[in-house]
């Protein structure tokens, strides 16, 4: 395609020769409308012309009847001017006038009336003109009339002007449209170029915002805005891959040498169910990894976020904390909680039931003190004694804080170093000393996905001593206890 | 364990010859239909406990079967398998007229105790009984009481549901995973030992001071409650 025939299939030229049609029209209308005008006021004038020449004929005619009228006539039509004079007799005998011929009937007409006539110097030339017809005793007629020359010289002015207007407006409104078309499509161009490039991989390229905040530059903040947030998210897509593929490795090579190790077994039926038995141990352990991730990976795109429903956040904890506390107890810890009744989240209770047992099990799993203050009394009634080792204690808190739900996690064990906080949310990260106990390095990245998909956050803090975890969460009108008295308008639109 | 007639509507062969051997071994009678059309036909000819129905079928789809076969008032108990997990698609697939629903992959002694409990619910038109009694044991619905051997045991409320749930199932297994859903309504894994520490406990209250103890564990599945004497 040609650049001009692109331009002429472009809006913007679409646009210009709509605008050309609409101007010229108003223009013929504007001339048309000045001409009609002008045209009554030449008939005007012409016609009070008449009058007046009419009156002096009359006068003449009262003075010196029929003959002194010739006589005037005769005078007059010597003289220049655009008056016209014809008398005539009872047969239609010219007796006097500047008028060679006439349209027959004429002459019988009452009052003004446009004819056109010769004279006898020029009979090719189809002239006009405006007249009026008295009709004398005796016969005889007189027209008195005037050429209408000069109408036909302003309508002639009329037509030129309008030819030239358009001439110009369609001139200048090409102009304007190549102009607005170039201007316009030249940065669709590199828009589409631009795109054209993303579209081919390489996401870091950005559509051009020229700057001068029209619509298409908020187009293409937006469509930037887009692609910033694909590329997140491919970024974050290509982490998670990248980390299952590490990550699901050493899993799947312990399965692989189990099920090998167990093929060397010379014919023990009982090792050969132990193997088997480890071998399946390992594929649930990865499938449980394989469906955290699956988890995370639902809650952090949002695709769970139309099932979401409004559910009591304390009930919800207490749940998990009545699941938890027989086995915190049999562990030796303590699991306190402190529930606020009655705060509503919209949200998916099944993923934050999961976040805070994870919260928990974490707790539980690296929350102990740290043994120097091997004091405290052994209260736990455990089964296997446990002389030295300080009572853990958990502590769950549900409570309100302003316009949030925050679900606090809080253990007296070493805590995170404070360099570590932001790294223990990314998947599949173990500190040091976590790494030889059970775990995936998943359950805080599933607690900030899913705080996440609830409109909410999680932080770290320093319990002192020991880690606290806080789930905030925005809570729905209703928890605020008051919902009448708060604008439920500006709430709904803060909330939802 | 009495003989159950299950149907397989599973289009991968290989699984389904699986489950069928599986189900054969355990001396139930297992058919199975690779498509969702000749598993609808097969089913409504009736005759089934229970069915296994996977999600993904070709010719129709497993939610489609289901709402398909309630539509003709067919009542069998539906198990759906699925790969997807989630739990807007287990809200779904039960939405759809499923019972119960088991995402992929599964351990077949899970699939085996869900399909048990499922074909226990049958008898649809029996009241429910207000008192469960296992040898001595004995659970009042109603007034919340358990004795033993007529001796009241003082149970938290959680721990009643629990009792009341294996006694509802009395004599099969019962999974951990089946327990937190219908104990606790949750749906995922609690990764460590929790639902264990809770059987023990309630294991010392109903079973620690008398003889014969009735709740068992088995092994690789889950737990039963069951007349050790019998």
């Amino acid at each position: 395609m040609t650049a001009l025939g692109k331009i002429f299939r472009t809006t913007a030229f679409k646009l210009a020769l709509a605008f050309l049609a609409l101007s010229a029209a108003g223009a013929g209308l504007v001339l048309s409308i000045v001409g009609m005008e002008v045209f009554t006021l030449v008939d005007e004038e012409s016609k009070q012309t008449i009058a007046a020449e009419a009156d002096g004929l009359a006068e003449q005619y009262a003075q010196g009847g029929i003959r002194r009228l010739g006589y005037v006539i005769e005078q007059r039509t010597r003289e220049p001017g655009s008056s016209i004079y014809l008398l005539t007799n009872y047969a239609g005998e010219t007796l006097a006038g500047n008028i060679e011929r006439l349209p027959p009937g004429v002459l019988d007409k009452p009052g003004f009336i446009e004819t056109p006539y010769e004279t006898a110097d020029d009979s090719t030339l189809d002239r006009r003109a405006l007249a009026r017809i008295f009709v004398l005793p005796g016969g005889f007629r007189l027209l008195v009339g005037h050429d209408l020359r000069d109408r036909a010289r302003i309508a002639h002015v009329m037509v030129r002007a309008l030819e030239i207007s358009l001439v110009c407006l369609a001139a200048l409104g090409a102009l304007g449209a190549l102009f607005v078309a170039r201007r316009v499509l030249r940065r669709i161009d590199a828009m589409s170029n631009a795109s054209r490039a993303i579209m081919a991989g390489d996401l870091t390229e950005r559509l051009p915002v020229s700057g001068s905040g029209d619509e298409l530059d908020r187009l293409a903040e937006n469509l930037n805005d887009m692609l910033a947030r694909i590329g997140e998210l491919m970024v974050g897509l290509r982490e998670v891959s990248d980390n299952i593929a590490h990550d699901l490795r050493t899993p799947l090579t312990r399965l692989r040498n189990h099920a090998e190790a167990a093929l060397r077994l010379e014919g023990d039926a009982r090792a050969y169910r132990a193997a088997l038995e480890r071998t399946i141990e390992e594929s649930d352990g990865l499938i449980r990894v394989f469906n955290a991730l699956l988890m995370i990976a639902r809650a952090e795109s949002g695709a769970d976020r139309s099932a979401l429903s409004d559910f009591d956040v304390g009930e919800a904890a207490h749940g998990v904390v009545e699941l938890y506390e027989p086995a915190a107890e049999e562990a030796g810890a303590k699991l306190k909680a402190d529930i606020e009744p009655g705060l509503i989240v919209r949200g998916n209770r099944e993923l934050l039931g999961q976040s805070i047992a994870n919260l928990l099990d974490n707790a539980l799993k690296y929350g102990a003190p740290a043994p120097i203050l091997a004091l405290a009394p052994p209260t736990a009634p455990s089964e296997e004694a446990r002389p030295a080792a300080p009572t853990t204690e958990v502590e769950l808190v549900v409570r309100r804080a302003g316009e949030m739900v925050e679900i606090v996690v809080a253990d007296h064990g070493p805590g995170i170093d404070p360099a570590d906080r932001a790294r223990v949310f990314e998947r599949f990260v173990r500190l040091e000393g976590a790494r030889s106990r059970p775990g995936s390095g998943l359950g805080l990245s599933l607690a900030a996905a899913v705080a996440h998909l609830h409109g909410g956050a999680v932080r770290l803090e320093d319990n002192q001593p020991g880690l606290r975890v806080v789930i905030s969460l925005p809570a729905r009108p209703a928890a605020l206890g008051e919902p009448l008295e708060k604008a439920p308008a500006a709430n709904a639109a803060a909330l939802s | 364990m009495s003989s159950m007639r299950i149907l397989i509507i599973e289009d991968d062969r290989d699984a389904a010859a699986y489950l069928v051997k599986a189900f054969r071994e355990v001396g139930h009678v297992a058919d199975h239909a690779t498509d969702g059309l000749t598993g609808y036909d097969l089913a409504r000819e009736g005759g089934y406990d229970v069915a296994v129905v996977d999600r993904m079928l070709p010719k129709m789809d497993g939610l489609s079967l289901i709402g398909a076969l309630r539509a003709q008032n067919v009542d069998t108990p539906i198990l759906i398998l699925s790969a997807l997990g989630q739990v807007d698609d287990r809200v779904k697939g039960l939405r759809a007229g499923g019972d119960d629903y088991l995402a992929k992959p599964y351990a077949f002694s899970e699939l085996l105790a869900r399909v048990d409990a499922l074909a226990r619910r049958r008898p649809k038109g029996a009241s429910e009984e207000t008192v469960y009694r296992i040898a001595d044991l004995e659970l009042d619905r109603l007034s919340h009481k358990v004795t033993r051997g007529g001796v009241e045991i003082p149970l938290q409320p959680r721990e009643f549901r629990l009792l009341e749930y294996l006694m509802q199932h009395a004599g099969k297994v019962v999974t951990r995973t089946m327990l937190l859903e219908s104990v606790w309504d949750y749906h995922f894994d609690p990764q460590t030992n929790v639902i264990d520490v809770h059987i023990s406990r309630l294991r010392a209250k109903i079973d620690k001071d008398f003889d014969p103890p009735l709740l068992h564990t088995v092994r690789g599945a889950g737990y039963m409650i069951r007349d050790g004497a019998r």
